[in-house]
């Protein structure tokens, strides 16, 4: 189990310094850090490293102390028995990828080296590489020999900071089993920053999220990622409509309340959740949650049916993200074959449908 | 041409550029690593020698290597001989004069390293002399060819640190460039010419190589 509870200010020339202010436990098994960018992901890995020294608490795996700032223990990086891959993995460009496994582990005897390092290097698939150098390895290749060099050691402990971005979902996938395959063998706690939702569900034991330095939620994925709670977290997980609502009053019996987005703008439902009437609020709802109608709908569970026209159209890739104006403004996203059938432009008057539980409150 | 005096400035160069890297890689890791607020004052002693005349920087060595200067009695102590007005006396005074030659390519490529292969080094072990050897050095090692060439070459063609500490004896302090000096002086302009000439063109292959090298002409490793 990895304690931390630290707490580090950085002085900026801006107005506010940030403060990472941060207090979790993990697991052994794989703990998701989540967060927008800028809310301290990397430099929370960094303190619990050892590369950057908290101003003030404590850091502990098990028994071991890493940091203590009451009786001014810092243990070095060297020291903390942790493996750490870092977002631009940092392989040593002048050194083979069997020189790169290696690296960590010139205490033990040659024997053992190579032992190390032909086992690790079949778990990972890139055994037959290990003369190449790093520039001469493709992007999945790269992060298979990244993670073999910092497994290799035998961790404690496993910092993980978004080591598989700028993959496809495919290579993603392969890497992430046996990465999890390893896990199964060595159950030690991961910690795995990323911004990516499939990365998160393919993952997901548990999920802490970090918004502004400070830890918000803890959880199950599904929990905490589907209802945000704030604003920055919403966007983070994919929100694309967060939008200003008032709520104007509660239908326990029907374990619902009804909420005025955009300054009175439209009224719509969402979960009874604890915000008194009157009280403001904001209401974060998926893109991809909203159907779109181009004649009134009837009969549909439903509850929520807004009137609106559509403001603009954009394709981004296989999607159609539209713009449309139902007294708030939404973004909705639909595919190009919905667009065709519907014959859906700019100016046509649409009906959006939303499903009262796709509707979010978010503080 | 005055071969005597050449071999002596080339045998001088060879001699600072080698001793000077030896001073200058720590100083330069001191440099670029260290979050010491006072750096600032370190930085400027090292370029002084850019900016002081080369006889002012000569007149304080001469000072201090003297009979009665602090350097020159220990050495008397120690080797039983005086320092000025010796080969060693201007290997000593060359080293100042070309120091900011070799510590600050130094610098510029150490600073230049991505900071998280040092952190990774780390992370996975190393200490600080093993992440120096492995990592540090092979990577900055234009820095490292950088600051060997320039100051051979910067040793090579100085005048004034010399004429002030060593003087002008033959086959001890009398260098390639006092030579010229010497020949011009004389209206010798043909052996001038050919000393002159000779230096124009070491001069130019030390640069082109210094050039070469980073920009990556003939590097070892693969561009990133």
């Amino acid at each position: 189990m990895l304690n931390v509870q630290i707490r580090k200010q950085f002085h900026s020339n801006g107005a506010q310094p940030f403060v990472l202010d941060a207090a979790a436990s993990f697991a052994p098994g794989f703990t998701v850090l989540f967060g927008p960018s800028g809310a301290g992901k990397s430099t929370l890995l960094d303190c619990i490293a050892g590369l950057q020294r908290p101003d003030s608490g404590e850091i502990r795996l098990g028994e071991k102390v890493f940091f203590d700032a009451a009786s001014n223990l810092s243990l070095p990086p060297q020291r903390r028995e942790l493996a750490y891959v870092f977002q631009s993995l940092a392989l040593f460009p002048h050194l083979s990828v069997e020189q790169n496994i290696r690296y960590g582990l010139d205490k033990l005897p040659v024997s053992e080296q190579t032992e190390r390092t032909s086992g690790i290097a079949k778990a990972f698939r890139i055994e037959n590489f290990l003369s190449r150098r790093p520039a001469e390895l493709s992007g999945g290749e790269k992060q298979r020999v990244a993670l073999a060099r910092a497994l290799v050691t035998s961790p404690r402990l496993l910092l993980l900071d978004e080591p598989l971005t700028g993959l496809d979902s495919a290579l993603r996938r392969s890497i992430l089993e046996d990465l999890r395959a390893w896990n199964e063998a060595n159950r030690i706690p991961i910690l795995y920053v990323t911004h990516n939702r499939e990365e998160v569900d393919a993952i997901g034991e548990r999920v802490i999220t970090l918004v502004n330095g400070r830890v918000q939620e803890t959880g199950a994925p599904r929990a905490v990622l589907d209802a945000p709670r704030s604003i920055e977290l919403a966007h983070a997980a994919g929100f694309e409509n967060v939008l200003p609502a008032i709520v104007v009053e509660h239908r326990p019996a029907d374990g619902v309340m009804r909420v005025s987005l955009d300054h009175a703008a439209c009224e719509i439902e969402i979960p009874l959740g604890d915000a008194a009437p009157g009280s403001e609020v904001r209401v974060a709802i998926r893109a991809g949650d909203i159907l779109v109608a181009t004649e009134p709908p009837h009969f549909l569970s439903a509850r929520n049916i807004l009137p609106g026209t559509i403001e603009s159209r954009e394709t981004r890739g296989t999607m159609v993200a539209l713009r449309v104006k139902a007294g708030a403004t939404f973004q909705v996203h639909v595919t190009p074959g919905a667009v065709r059938a519907l014959d859906l432009s700019p100016g046509l008057l649409v009906w959006l449908v939303i499903k009262t539980h796709s509707c979010h409150l978010v503080r | 041409m005055n071969t005597e005096a050449l071999f002596l400035s080339l045998r001088l160069a060879a001699t600072v550029s080698i001793l000077l890297l030896a001073l200058a890689l720590p100083l330069a890791y001191g440099l670029a690593f260290s979050t010491w607020r006072g750096k600032f004052l370190l930085e400027s002693v090292v370029a002084l020698p850019l900016v002081l005349p080369p006889t002012v920087l000569g007149f304080y060595a001469l000072v201090a290597m003297g009979p009665r200067g602090p350097l020159g009695k220990i050495w008397q102590m120690v080797f039983g001989h005086p320092l000025a007005f010796t080969f060693a006396g201007l290997v000593l005074a060359s080293m100042l004069y070309s120091l900011p030659f070799a510590v600050q390519p130094l610098v510029a490529s150490f600073e230049s390293l991505d900071h998280r292969l040092l952190d990774a080094s780390a992370v996975l072990g190393a200490d600080r002399a093993r992440t120096f050897l492995r990592i540090i050095l092979p990577l900055a090692w234009p820095g490292v060819l950088t600051a060997l060439v320039l100051s051979f070459a910067h040793t090579l063609g100085e005048f004034g640190v010399v004429l002030m500490v060593g003087g002008n004896l033959p086959g001890i302090t009398r260098t390639v460039s006092i030579d010229i000096y010497d020949r011009v002086q004389a209206l010798d302009y043909t052996a001038a010419h050919q000393t002159a000439l000779l230096l124009l063109l070491i001069s130019f292959v030390v640069l082109s190589i210094v050039y070469g090298v980073n920009r990556r002409v003939w590097s070892p490793w693969p561009a990133k």
